[in-house]
């Protein structure tokens, strides 16, 4: 099987049904993706597939044949997102960090508020109430202003 | 995972007609397209299938068109992510972009498919109940040939499908242009995101009153007693009761046989307030 | 090292010691980790609630080649979990007393082969009690007595009585429980995702009969606790080590998210009934309260979680006549455990749903009682506790109804389908009573050439442990932070410093580890660290708790100082009630808590997000559905946790009122923001309309609860 790990060509030797998530930790040894659910709720093991974020628990390894796979170490021009986790406590325990981090990169620039809570509705959290991911976020990418009206209150 | 991945074959198939032998010859075959079913069933340890068909390189049933009357054609591995992106979903059918919207969070959209969706014959399946009352058809191919299953018809019962063992889902086609008649969709889940519906109801208004819902029965399903009252002229009321013939919900671990009765009422109740004026209303995500 | 830079860490939010890691994906969590020759290990579990063990098959089918099973025969020590009581057996036999107990360990080196093995659990099965006010066994009761509360509640002219419930909770921590057992120098060394490395050191010390010094225990980055990993990580390291010492291998066992969710302790569901006496202006005379836990089947931690849940069952009222009857009681589910508040959850959502129902009988408005009946510093505590100057319950309910604009929404909101509710909170810093005295916890600091090491078993577990102990060092010395270091909590290396738990690591390990820094300096006087070391010699302080004078305790009587000091809190919730689908959806939470001093104002306002988020959860959608005894909703699809869509915006402020025997004035905070937000959603959803007393207030209870 190959295909495009974090920029560099790679060849693994797997059963085709094995999961790309256990492909990645145990044949490749990037241990960054994070399992927390297996069954596609908590998003701790997203990775980008071709760009756009996915569960890799839930991706065989042979649909990642010729395609572009990034994993939170390859995760390249996001520095600045990286230290905001860390500066705007967006990072607790740091278990599901790297699938909130995969997932953010692909937020829009400037995105409100509700663009970024339906983008990463995704993830689960139980550290943050996700109060300082969203300060990330915002902090490294602009935007996190609420799109609404303020209700009346 | 619980399953033993070595212990998991996967065929795969460069063409339509390639897959379709296969289903035929090597059956039983696990139809997989998205996996975002089939793999939490294989990491829970429950999915009896060993020998897997692997849709994702048959190019010819990816896409989406829109038809020259408007309809529309939805390939079936269309993903969520696609449907709900689409600016002619949008404008033909902006309830099921919005069903799709609500399918799981980004990650499951970007793999699930509608094929996926309509195959494993979930209760809950939440573009079900917009197919529906869209008149939707399924077409189904195999060897012998293409059969066209209205959605209304491809349900059987619980997780069971007008599929013969040897066919796949090639499309979802809405046939006739959608756009006549005011439409409402509205999923009440277990919680407002990546939530598993306990009603799905999708509502459109015209000469001929269109009511589908989901996670309130067997299968996804049309209120065809709830619909003929209306259609009828009869006070919302009216329908409201003969919407309590047509459905048959349960307790489960999600919400209860009464909640899902209540909420299915007032929801027929919002659909009919909502629709009133002849003002082409957006359609209501929450 | 620039011995001379300005000190000033403290209070400021400089970057968490162990962030870059785990943003960029390298940091090492348990099942990241791999050892030569290391087998996988599994858990045969009972299939039934109750009853008596026959036997386990293995198969049908063959064995694959090299697989290790352990039975309780092959237990070298005692077959116990060692906590408070030695109830709960290591693997279980004969007797059965709840469903996922475990009976059998296997391990082997191939996972896919491990878990294909066919296993039968036979058993006679018998007649469980799930009910606990059915139970026939009680774990552990306590009563607290103040005044005569029978008599004034005869007297009084107003009297409110209710019961109100509470459900389980789980965890959900995002890594699953999972350790590492190897072998190695005649003993075992664990490495595992863990919050007590001395808890786990201890029973294993016990269930392998190994001496102290063979036993280590190594926590590794843990992915969340709350303390869902205080008690049962003795369980499964007690497993790994079994099956790796019968291997002569290293035996990893990392549960995944179903078996985590169905074998592992939950927050204790609790029954507590209610009866207060009011003058007619909303002076409380007295409160009676019978307290109920649900322990699940073995002892664990329920004495304790059953005593803070008395301790606060009172609320922060002053009031001159007090009853309280709690009881822990014994049923065949699987035991439940610490969890984030540890039992002041549950008695203050009590008292605070019912403290907003007296204020509806009585015509008053719940601020205003509250205001009249709050601690003020100089009150005593039903426990005859003499409360301190830095008792905060009135600047934080009337800091949190400023900033939430209460008074006004409450009008202006009436029969909208929105709500507005509070609820008024404190929480014991530390262990309680005397239970600090027990522990005598020590925490030492190393010189280095560079500064100086930490060396506590204190862990971090996401809340910041090692920046907030690192701040606090350098501070006293007077030191920048790049001179501190913290060792890994291994207690090859550090000294028990007691628990993780009971939010009493800044207050108690933070201010043991300023009195030894203080130490330090001293000894150290005027030498830089390498010229100390290289005149003197190796150096190491070691501090100790010591009790501070005034606070008394007596356990036999429960009178006295229960806790050292308090947090004080006041949330506000404000929520929407969708009038089709009863669905809630809370639309802001304003929450306003003192905690002395935050060391790190970015840390503690994380853990005050992140509890109320977790308070929200247990109060909306956070629902443990068992059947026959078993959790049947073990998987996230069905259990809801709140996603980014479900969680409000956030008002936080933090004040600081000082508390005298903390480091720079600190107190605990861990658990405080876990205690309001519950009450202050059904106080919300009384105002909306609805009188609902149990939680969670899902949109199916909501149906049914009658609408006022």
């Amino acid at each position: 099987m190959r295909f495009t790990l974090n920029g560099k060509p790679v060849a693994v030797d797997a059963p085709p049904m094995k999961r790309l998530l256990d492909v990645l930790r145990e044949e490749c040894g990037l241990t960054g993706t994070k399992e927390g659910c297996g069954e596609g709720e908590c998003g701790a093991c997203t990775v980008l597939l071709d760009g756009a974020p996915v569960n890799s628990c839930l991706v065989p390894v042979a649909h990642a044949e010729g395609a572009k796979v990034t994993t939170i170490e390859g995760l390249r021009g996001h520095d600045k997102l990286q230290r905001a986790f860390v500066t705007e406590g967006g990072a607790q325990c740091g278990i599901c960090t790297p699938g909130f981090v995969v997932a953010a990169s692909t937020l829009p620039r400037g995105a409100s508020l509700e663009a970024v809570q339906e983008g990463l509705a995704g993830n689960l959290c139980r550290c943050t109430g996700y109060a300082g991911i969203y300060r990330a976020v915002a902090a490294a990418r602009g935007g996190g202003k609420s799109a609404k009206k303020k209700a009346k209150r | 995972m619980k399953t033993a991945a070595s212990a998991l074959h996967l065929l795969r198939p460069e063409s339509p007609a390639q897959a379709l032998q296969w289903m035929r010859e090597r059956a039983p075959l696990q139809p997989l397209a998205g996996g975002t079913d089939l793999y939490v069933a294989l990491n829970f340890g429950t999915c009896p299938a060993r020998a897997f068909l692997d849709l994702s390189r048959l190019g010819a049933w990816r896409g989406i068109k829109v038809e020259r009357d408007g309809g529309l054609r939805i390939g079936a591995l269309a993903t969520f992510a696609e449907i709900r992106d689409h600016k002619g979903v949008a404008k033909a059918l902006p309830a099921l972009c919005a069903a799709a919207r609500e399918i799981g969070g980004a990650q499951i959209q970007n793999r699930a498919t509608i094929a996926g969706n309509l195959a494993n014959a979930s209760p809950a399946a939440d573009s079900a109940p917009v197919l529906l009352a869209a008149d939707a058809v399924v077409e189904l191919v195999s060897v012998s040939g293409v059969r066209r299953v209205p959605v209304a018809e491809f349900f059987l019962g619980y997780r069971r499908t007008a599929l013969q063992p040897d066919e796949l889902i090639q499309a979802v086609v809405i046939p006739t242009p959608p756009r006549a008649g005011q439409w409402y969709f509205r999923k009440v889940g277990t919680r407002a995101a990546n939530a598993i519906s306990k009603v799905v109801f999708c509502g459109v208004r015209g000469p001929q009153p269109r009511i589908a819902l989901g996670s309130v029965g067997p299968v996804p399903l049309r209120a065809r007693r709830a619909e003929a009252a209306l259609a009828a002229g009869e006070p919302v009321e009216t329908a409201v009761a003969a919407l309590q013939q047509d459905i048959a919900p349960i307790d489960d671990l999600r919400s209860t046989a009464e909640y899902r009765r209540f909420v299915a009422a007032g929801l027929l109740r919002q659909f009919w307030e909502r629709t009133a004026s002849p003002v082409r209303r957006p359609v209501r995500r929450r | 090292m620039a011995s001379r830079a300005r000190a000033g860490n403290v209070g400021r939010s400089v970057p968490r010691l162990e962030g870059p890691e785990k943003v960029e994906g390298r940091a090492r969590y348990v099942d990241d980790l791999r050892f030569p020759g290391m087998l996988h290990g599994r858990t045969i579990r009972a299939p039934h609630p109750c009853g008596r063990l026959r036997a386990v098959r293995l198969g049908p089918g063959g064995l694959p080649l090299g697989l290790v099973v352990v039975g309780p025969r092959d237990i070298p020590g005692d077959n116990v979990i060692a906590t408070i009581e030695d109830d709960q057996p290591a693997l279980a036999w004969g007797e059965i007393r709840h469903a996922e107990e475990p009976v059998l360990l296997l391990a082997h080196a191939d996972r896919e082969a491990l878990w294909a093995i066919p296993a039968e659990v036979d058993m006679i099965p018998g007649t469980p009690v799930f009910d606990p006010l059915a139970s026939p066994r009680v774990f552990k009761q306590i009563r607290i007595a103040k005044g005569d509360a029978a008599a004034a509640l005869r007297r009084a002219p107003v009297v409110v009585e209710g019961e109100y419930r509470t459900g389980a909770q789980e965890h959900v921590y995002i890594e699953p429980q999972g350790v590492i057992a190897v072998p190695e120098n005649g003993g075992i060394t664990i490495h595992g995702s863990l919050q007590c490395p001395y808890y786990v050191h201890k029973a294993l010390c016990r269930l392998l009969r190994l001496p102290p010094d063979k036993v280590r225990v190594i926590q590794v980055e843990t992915g969340g606790g709350f303390g869902g990993k205080e008690d049962y990580p003795s369980v499964i390291a007690g497993h790994a080590a079994l099956l790796a010492l019968k291997a002569r291998r290293p035996v990893k066992m990392v549960y995944d998210r179903g078996e985590d969710m169905r074998a592992t302790t939950k927050r204790h569901p609790s029954i507590v009934r209610l009866r207060s006496a009011f003058s007619r202006d909303g002076t409380l005379l007295a409160l009676e309260a019978q307290v109920v836990m649900d322990g699940g089947a073995y002892v664990t931690l329920s004495p304790v979680v059953l005593s803070r849940g008395v301790l606060h069952a009172s609320g922060p009222y002053r009031c001159p006549a007090v009853a309280i009857e709690g009881r822990a009681v014994m049923t065949n589910t699987p035991p439940n455990g610490a969890f984030r508040g540890f039992g002041a959850p549950q008695t203050l959502f009590a008292i605070e749903a019912h403290m907003d129902r007296c204020a509806q009988q009585l015509g008053i408005d719940p601020v205003k009682l509250r205001e009249k009946n709050a601690f003020r510093p100089g009150d005593v505590t039903a426990t005859g506790q003499k409360l301190p100057k830095d008792t905060a319950a009135l600047p934080v309910l009337r800091e949190a109804v400023r900033r939430s604009d209460y008074h006004r929404k409450r009008i202006a909101w009436a029969g909208t389908g929105r709500g507005i509710g509070l609820s008024l909170f404190f929480h014991g810093s530390g262990f309680t009573g005397a239970g600090e005295v027990r522990l005598a916890s020590k925490a030492s600091l190393e010189l280095t050439p560079k500064g100086v090491r930490i060396l506590v078993a204190s862990t971090e577990i996401g809340q910041g442990t090692r920046t907030m102990l690192a701040q606090i060092v350098a501070d006293t010395l007077g030191w920048p932070l790049s001179a501190v270091e913290v060792a890994p909590a291994d207690t090859g290396l550090v000294p028990d410093s007691g628990p993780t738990v009971a939010s009493r690591t800044c207050m108690i390990v933070g201010g043991i580890l300023q009195k030894a820094a203080r130490e330090l300096k001293r000894k150290l006087g005027r030498a830089k660290p390498a010229q100390y070391l290289a005149r003197h010699g190796a150096l190491v302080v070691t501090g100790q708790y010591e009790k501070p004078a005034e606070i008394q305790w007596d356990e036999e009587r429960y009178r006295g100082d229960a806790y050292g000091t308090y947090g004080w809190g006041c949330d506000v919730v404000e929520l929407e009630v969708d009038p089709v689908t009863r669905e809630v959806r809370p639309l802001k939470l304003t929450a306003v808590q003192e905690i002395g001093k935050a060391i790190h104002p970015g840390l503690a306002r994380g853990q005050v997000e992140g509890g109320s988020a977790q308070g929200l959860g247990w109060a909306l959608s956070e629902e443990v559905v068992m059947r026959d005894g078993r959790m049947a909703n073990a998987q996230l699809t069905n259990y809801m946790v709140p996603t980014t869509k479900d969680t409000p915006e956030m008002d936080v402020t933090i004040l600081g009122l000082g508390y005298r025997h903390g480091p720079f004035g600190a107190k605990g905070l861990g658990e405080l923001p876990m205690d309001g937000p519950a009450p202050a959603v059904v106080n919300a959803l009384r105002h909306a309309g609805f009188d609902v007393r149990e939680v969670p207030a899902t949109p199916e209870r909501l149906l049914r609860c009658a609408s006022r």
